[in-house]
């Protein structure tokens, strides 16, 4: 026994927290987002979901295995997980080629060459978004229509497809919006799960009290792109909508809540946080209202990933003793 | 709202196996391994040699400098030699081997129950008496209580803080010490003051001990100086620099002493050391160490003659369990672990802590996702996760930017890592690194 004792550095207990605990912390928080866009979008919400988690998951394992010879990380949840939010940034009707490729540009492009899990600059997920809807920008804009009647529809590729609440605001075409409640819960078109905001709010709770992320990121994003959109609404209620609709529609509750907070990408210092937040309700914003795209968010996600890097040498934590 | 540090922190389980155990008194060993490096400091020099015969309370070896302590036999019997030993940090130091005859005290010490409550002596002959009695930080610090109690000429106590935290895992020796010494604590920490000439001192104890928090505030009734402040469970309060921010809400600057905010931390043991120093003429050789481990039979709460080898201490407390995988001098989170269960027990012992197989072996470490976790728990307010990176490619001058020497090994950040980062482990190396750049460029 005296021979086989192990020596090593304080501390001796580790508090059990793991990469794979956050990963799936971060997939149940999406379940009722998910559950959401069952109810709304059917069969197509499943086959999109269902098909990307696969290729993000596949081409992870093939690339580890074969181009960098490591060991495969598919376990640690992070390649599901990229694989879901690229489902929920993508219309329900998508055709299945179409989401390999973006699977393939969200863990090859966006995750692998940068050498995995930790060492990415940009959000994988949002990689694979951008990289489809530059290369397939008729298919990535058009989306099947919701109809409350039609619930759990058995439709995929062949689903009816209309307007976005945002291409109908772009085209100021205001007077055709749904009702509040319907923006919601989500009775809405648009990509598959970004549509229902109190599901999304329902998982932000939910990693709030698991303490997988803090409110910096979504409440700083949220909050800049009501105000600055509600001082626009003020100027001219004609031409731009009001602040709440900004907020219940489009990706920015996904986006804010799921997909800017990444651990990877954001910073990593509260006021870094607030920062990035605040950049990207701006960016945001001035997509949304003055920019050709109807949607700002990915893009605006995309941008401060580059400007994380540079949050985090310049904002220091707070200092015990310090200034 | 209960007062904690401000920044940072974490809660681990507190597995406090051996709270509200009765305090029992340890067997004298058969040889005594006395180290003659039991604190921060010079080690001590030995003033007996070999074959000389020593009364428990007989002085062993002087201090070797100013910041150095005293040490005393805590048997009797002869010296067989003095040779290295392996301690607690695994090195090989000299050691006093003492074969133990007889347990025959010195006349001097007072061995009654009675309590002392009076005291007329000045602040120069209490801190003469602490230092002469070889007093050092009980709570693992080991730093010269003497000289703590010595200001550097500019700065003025104001108020003395006892830690009776003791916010790492697993120990309780402080607080069984609380539970039946309450009385003695106090005047203990009444003699403090007066050592340092001021009129208020705050005995800072976590929530979770409450029977100890109604026990002195029940006794403090009579010692209206001294107010015992309930803090909230958080690690590592106990820390000098949270301690003193919990309870007076002042910063210690980044390389300042904590004198700098007027107050003056003691540990609670070290408190019933001045205590049984100066009121009862008793130098400190002996001291309260818990045993404990989920293995362990009977986790316990010991006085133990410094010197007894901790084996023996836990062959009371039920034996080495089958599946033992590390010993622990200290507490789970900044404890040392021992090479050998033939360590002997030297003042700064607070603990003996067991950890199975299961729990000594850490995981596997991945990349860093920057979840800023580390950054979050830091009670310093530092980037570990940067701080690590630094290390690891020798940048030295953004260490010290980032403050890398700042660190109080506190261990949250590489407990609170979910991808298993030894975050601490590069810290302390280049901690140690950028200290001596600081140290260099001075000289």
């Amino acid at each position: 026994m005296e021979n086989s004792l192990y020596v090593s550095p304080s501390p001796h207990i580790h508090g059990g927290d793991s990469i794979s605990k956050n990963m799936y912390g971060v997939l149940i928080a999406l379940i009722p987002a998910f559950l959401v866009s069952l109810y709304f979008f059917g069969l197509g919400a499943l086959i999109v979901t269902a098909s990307s988690v696969f290729f993000c998951v596949l081409f992870e394992y093939l690339i580890q295995k074969f181009l960098m010879k490591k060991k495969p990380t598919i376990y640690d949840g992070s390649a599901i997980l990229t694989g879901v939010l690229l489902a929920f940034n993508l219309p329900s009707n998508l055709p299945i080629w179409i989401i390999m490729i973006g699977a393939l540009a969200a863990i090859g492009i966006g995750k692998m060459s940068f050498g995995g899990l930790g060492n990415n600059i940009f959000n994988p997920a949002i990689t694979g978004r951008i990289f489809l809807l530059i290369s397939f920008p008729a298919q990535m804009t058009t989306w099947p229509i919701v109809d409350a009647a039609n619930q759990f529809p058995m439709t995929y590729t062949d689903a009816e497809t209309g307007a976005t609440v945002l291409s109908l605001m772009n085209e100021h075409a205001l007077d055709k919006l749904p009702s509040y409640t319907e923006m919601f819960t989500g009775c809405m078109g648009g990509s598959l799960g970004e549509v229902s905001v109190l599901a999304l709010l329902i998982g932000f709770a939910f990693m709030l009290w698991k303490k997988i992320i803090t409110w910096h990121i979504p409440v700083s994003i949220i909050a800049t792109v009501f105000v600055f959109t509600g001082i626009m609404h003020l100027v001219n209620p004609e031409q731009y909508a009001s602040p709440l609709i900004h907020i219940l529609t489009g990706g920015l509750m996904l986006g804010a809540i799921f997909m800017a907070t990444d651990y990877v990408t954001s910073p990593m210092t509260k006021k870094g946080m607030l920062i990035y937040g605040v950049g990207i309700g701006l960016l945001t914003t001035v997509i949304r209202l003055f920019g050709s795209y109807p949607e700002g968010m990915s893009f605006a996600i995309f941008l401060m990933n580059a400007l994380t890097p540079l949050i985090n040498s310049y904002v220091k934590p707070k200092h015990f003793g310090g200034k | 709202m209960l007062r904690s540090f401000r920044i940072g922190g974490i809660h681990p389980p507190e597995n406090k196996l051996s709270a509200k155990k009765k305090i029992r008194i340890s067997d004298i060993p058969q040889q005594a391994i006395i180290p003659l490096s039991q604190h921060i400091g010079a080690p001590a020099v030995a003033v007996v040699k070999k074959g000389d015969t020593v009364k428990v309370g007989s002085l062993l070896a002087e201090a070797g400098g100013f910041v150095s302590a005293k040490i005393y036999s805590s048997v009797s019997g002869k010296i067989n030699k003095i040779d290295n030993a392996i301690d607690a940090s695994g090195y090989k130091r000299p050691a006093i081997y003492i074969d133990v005859e007889g347990d025959e005290w010195e006349e001097s010490i007072d061995r009654t129950e009675t309590i002392i409550r009076e005291c007329n002596l000045s602040s120069k002959e209490i801190i003469s008496k602490i230092a002469d009695a070889g007093i050092v930080g009980l709570g693992g610090a080991t730093f010269p209580t003497h000289v703590k109690l010595t200001p550097p000429p500019g700065s003025k106590a104001e108020i003395v803080i006892i830690n009776a935290v003791e916010c790492e895992p697993y120990l309780t020796a402080d607080h069984s010490l609380m539970l039946e010494k309450g009385e003695e604590i106090l005047i203990g920490v009444s003699l403090l003051m007066r050592a340092v000439n001021v009129n208020k001192a705050v005995i800072g104890i976590e929530n979770n001990k409450a029977d100890a928090i109604a026990h002195l505030q029940q006794l403090a009734t009579n010692y209206p100086n001294i107010e015992i402040m309930p803090l909230k469970v958080k690690y590592p309060q106990g820390g000098e620099k949270q301690l003193i921010d919990a309870v007076i809400r002042k910063q210690v600057k980044s390389g300042g002493l904590p004198i700098s905010t007027g107050a003056i931390v003691q540990n609670v043991g070290t408190a019933f050391a001045v205590y049984e120093a100066v009121q009862k003429n008793k130098p400190l050789f002996e001291r309260i160490v818990t045993v404990t481990g989920k293995a362990v039979k009977n986790p316990s709460n010991f006085l133990v003659r410094i010197g007894t080898p901790i084996s023996q201490l836990i062959e009371i407390a039920g034996g080495t369990p089958e599946n033992t995988g590390k010993i622990i001098g200290g507490g789970p989170m900044m404890g040392k672990a021992l090479v050998s269960a033939d360590v002997p027990v030297c003042k700064g012992t607070s603990g003996i802590l067991l950890l199975t197989k299961e729990e000594s072996v850490r995981k596997p470490m991945h990349d860093c996702i920057r979840c800023a976790k580390c950054v979050n728990v830091c009670p310093m307010g530092l980037n570990p996760a940067f701080l690590m990176k630094y290390t690891v490619y020798q940048k030295w001058d953004l260490a010290e930017k980032e403050h890398i020497h700042d660190c109080i090994e506190c261990g949250s950040c590489s407990y609170t890592c979910p991808a298993n980062r030894p975050l601490l482990d590069y810290i302390r190396s280049g901690k140690g690194k950028v200290m001596n750049i600081i140290r260099n460029r001075k000289s």
